[in-house]
């Protein structure tokens, strides 16, 4: 479906083979290449600008000039800026400070919030910690009786809010709550919402000021378009998120608002969730995603 | 830009305007062959004559020839809802029965989502709200009987609407697929002709995947349909463009928030308009 940008470059490259040599023109050729593919995968036009301006830079260094094969060379390059942009290497959840210690998710609806709560429970629970769950979504139907659900299937405590109770008071409660269950963590899922409502968002800087979390996470879908840099933008210019957390990578979604919403937050992603089982979430690994942007 | 020169920068800021609306690399440099040669033959002095004429094309573009959707052509009439997980499905649904309901409909809902965690209560909150009656079974349960039952249940009910909920699934998951295969083949042995529309549920801030997702749900069901769901953030959904225009399958509404009225008929003028806008 995608070109390979292996199999791309080798087209811009070919003809160099009867000459031998190099030049500012092939190069920019090459790039025009990376360029295409990095939009075929999603990633922000703008972020594919700047990035791309930066591996020119790189490209008409000695480097490349003087090498004999200058296509695996660019290759290189362009793999090694990449991993560099998203982050290097894993990055763990920071779970320090006094019991209990919170983990926010938030996030657009359906990204995966809910599912991602249950998954992190299942986690911290076989890392020997003693998390709860926070139901503090009053808003989609049956949200509250599906994080239950998800509670019930991982073996942990899950607050069980009152009829009409807010969100704030939900998380207030669930404080208290994790002491009376010997918890030492509270995830807690809030209801999808789109970073342009005001009183949503405005909800979320309250549950942020009442809970003060150790991470606040923006729960983001693979597949999402040129959006997300919009919508991580939004969440971390309201909240300071702390990371992100990349979800539905099980399906064959190029991924590149992964590079997106790590270029415009600056904060790095943390987990991928890779199915709807509730042990499908993975460490982040850059060189991989790298590899998946690409398409190689 | 009214009053601007029509040159290679208006081009390429238009060029920008269809990828940031993730219309995508390919369908764009199509569009843009397209109405460069527009341009040469009517040589416009404005450059809101080229907006006009990109619209045009765009408008073009999402025009499929297709059936109505009309309920009121079989009866029961039976419309299959499927999507990649988290699009919006449910709650299309629900709006859907709701909106045919106000048009004197009477609309039996499927809980053929026995799957996701507390997905079946999710839809008998809204059948509560909406006041449809829902066909459900255990957590668990075979989504084909599920089906079964309903139909059954439509017939001697009288029903002239059955809305099928399926469980979200990846459309690179085969078995899943499968599973979304025979529900299908237990609607049409029941039900000669039926399903009458089978709609395909695409987010509006989904980026080129949707393509993928849309060629194996076709593949696998026959997609007659789809709906833009979550088109009131700022994701513009360009993404369809290149769907409609590649598998010949209209939009038929689109899902403008997370209320009971958040849906609407498509309009393609009115979406090219908030596309480029
Ligand atoms: N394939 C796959 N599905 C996932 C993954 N994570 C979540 N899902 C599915 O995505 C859908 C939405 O997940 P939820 O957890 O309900 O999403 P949410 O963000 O809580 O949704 P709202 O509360 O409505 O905003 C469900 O069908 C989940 O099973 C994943 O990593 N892979
Ligand atoms: N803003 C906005 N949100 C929507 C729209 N349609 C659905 N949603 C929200 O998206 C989330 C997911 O909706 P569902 O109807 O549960 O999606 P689904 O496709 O049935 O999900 P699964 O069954 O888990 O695959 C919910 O929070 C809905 O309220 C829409 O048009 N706009
Ligand atoms: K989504
Ligand atoms: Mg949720
Ligand atoms: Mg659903």
């Amino acid at each position: 479906m995608f070109e390979n940008l292996t199999a791309r470059f080798e087209k811009v490259f070919r003809f160099l083979k009867g000459q031998g040599k190099l030049t500012e023109a092939n190069i920019k050729e090459a790039l025009r290449e990376v360029r295409l593919a990095l939009l075929e995968a999603d990633v922000n036009y703008r972020v594919v600008k700047d990035f791309v301006s930066r591996i020119q830079e790189r490209a008409v260094g000695q480097e490349v000039m003087s090498s004999l094969t200058p296509g695996q060379q660019v290759i290189k390059i362009v793999h090694e800026e990449l991993i560099k942009l998203l982050g290097e290497k894993a990055e763990p959840l920071s779970l320090k400070g006094p019991s209990p210690v919170t983990v926010l998710l938030v996030g657009l609806q359906g990204s995966g919030k809910t599912t991602t709560a249950a998954k992190l429970a299942l986690k911290l629970k076989k890392d020997g910690r003693h998390p709860c769950l926070v139901p503090a979504d009053v808003y989609r139907p049956a949200a509250i009786e599906q994080l239950r659900v998800l509670a019930g299937q991982v073996g942990v405590p899950c607050y069980e809010p009152g009829q009409g109770e807010s969100p704030e008071s939900i998380v207030k409660a669930a404080l208290n709550y994790a002491g009376s269950q010997r918890c030492d963590t509270l995830i807690v899922d809030t209801a999808g919402r789109l970073h342009i409502d005001r009183d949503l968002m405005e909800e979320l800087r309250r549950l942020k000021q009442i809970l003060s979390p150790e991470e606040i996470l923006l729960v983001v879908d693979a597949m999402t378009g040129q959006d997300a840099v919009n919508v991580a933008e939004a969440f971390h210019k309201e909240l300071s998120i702390t990371g992100v957390i990349l979800t539905k990578l099980d399906g064959d979604a190029r991924g590149g608002a992964a590079l997106s919403v790590r270029a415009v937050t600056g904060c790095p992603i943390k987990f991928v969730g890779v199915g709807e089982k509730l042990d499908a979430l993975e460490i982040f690994h850059p060189d991989r995603m790298s590899s998946r942007i690409l398409g190689m | 830009a009214r009053g601007r020169p029509v040159d290679q920068e208006l081009l390429e800021e238009l060029e920008e305007a269809l990828i940031m609306a993730d219309v995508g690399v390919n369908a764009t440099s199509l569009i843009m062959a397209r109405i460069t040669e527009v341009i040469k033959k009517q040589r416009p002095q404005d450059s809101s004559k080229v907006q006009d004429i990109l619209k045009d094309e765009l408008v073009n573009l999402l025009t499929i020839p297709a059936h109505p959707l009309d309920p009121s052509s079989a009866k029961p009439f039976v419309i299959m809802v499927t999507g990649v997980n988290g699009v919006g499905k449910t709650t299309t649904i629900a709006k859907l029965a709701n909106y045919w309901k106000n048009q004197n409909f009477s609309p039996l809902l499927v809980a053929a989502d026995t799957f996701r965690a507390a997905a079946i209560d999710q839809l008998v909150l809204w059948g509560e709200r909406i006041r449809v009656p829902v066909i459900k079974q255990q957590p668990g349960a075979d989504p084909s009987a599920v089906v079964y039952d309903a139909l059954e249940a439509a017939i001697s009910r009288k029903h002239d609407l059955v809305i099928v909920d399926t469980a979200g699934r990846m459309h690179t998951r085969v078995n899943l697929m499968e599973e979304l295969k025979k529900i299908n083949r237990v609607i049409s042995k029941k039900l000669p002709g039926a399903p009458h529309e089978t709609l395909l549920v695409i987010d509006a801030t989904t980026g080129q995947n949707a393509l993928s997702q849309a060629r194996l749900f076709k593949e696998a069901v026959g997609i007659s349909g789809l709906v833009v769901t979550k088109l009131d953030g700022t994701a513009k959904g360009g993404t369809v463009i290149a769907l409609c225009h590649e598998l010949g399958v209209p939009i038929r509404f689109i899902g403008v928030g997370e209320g009971l009225d958040d849906i609407e008929p498509f309009d393609p003028v009115a979406f090219v308009e908030a596309l480029l806008g």
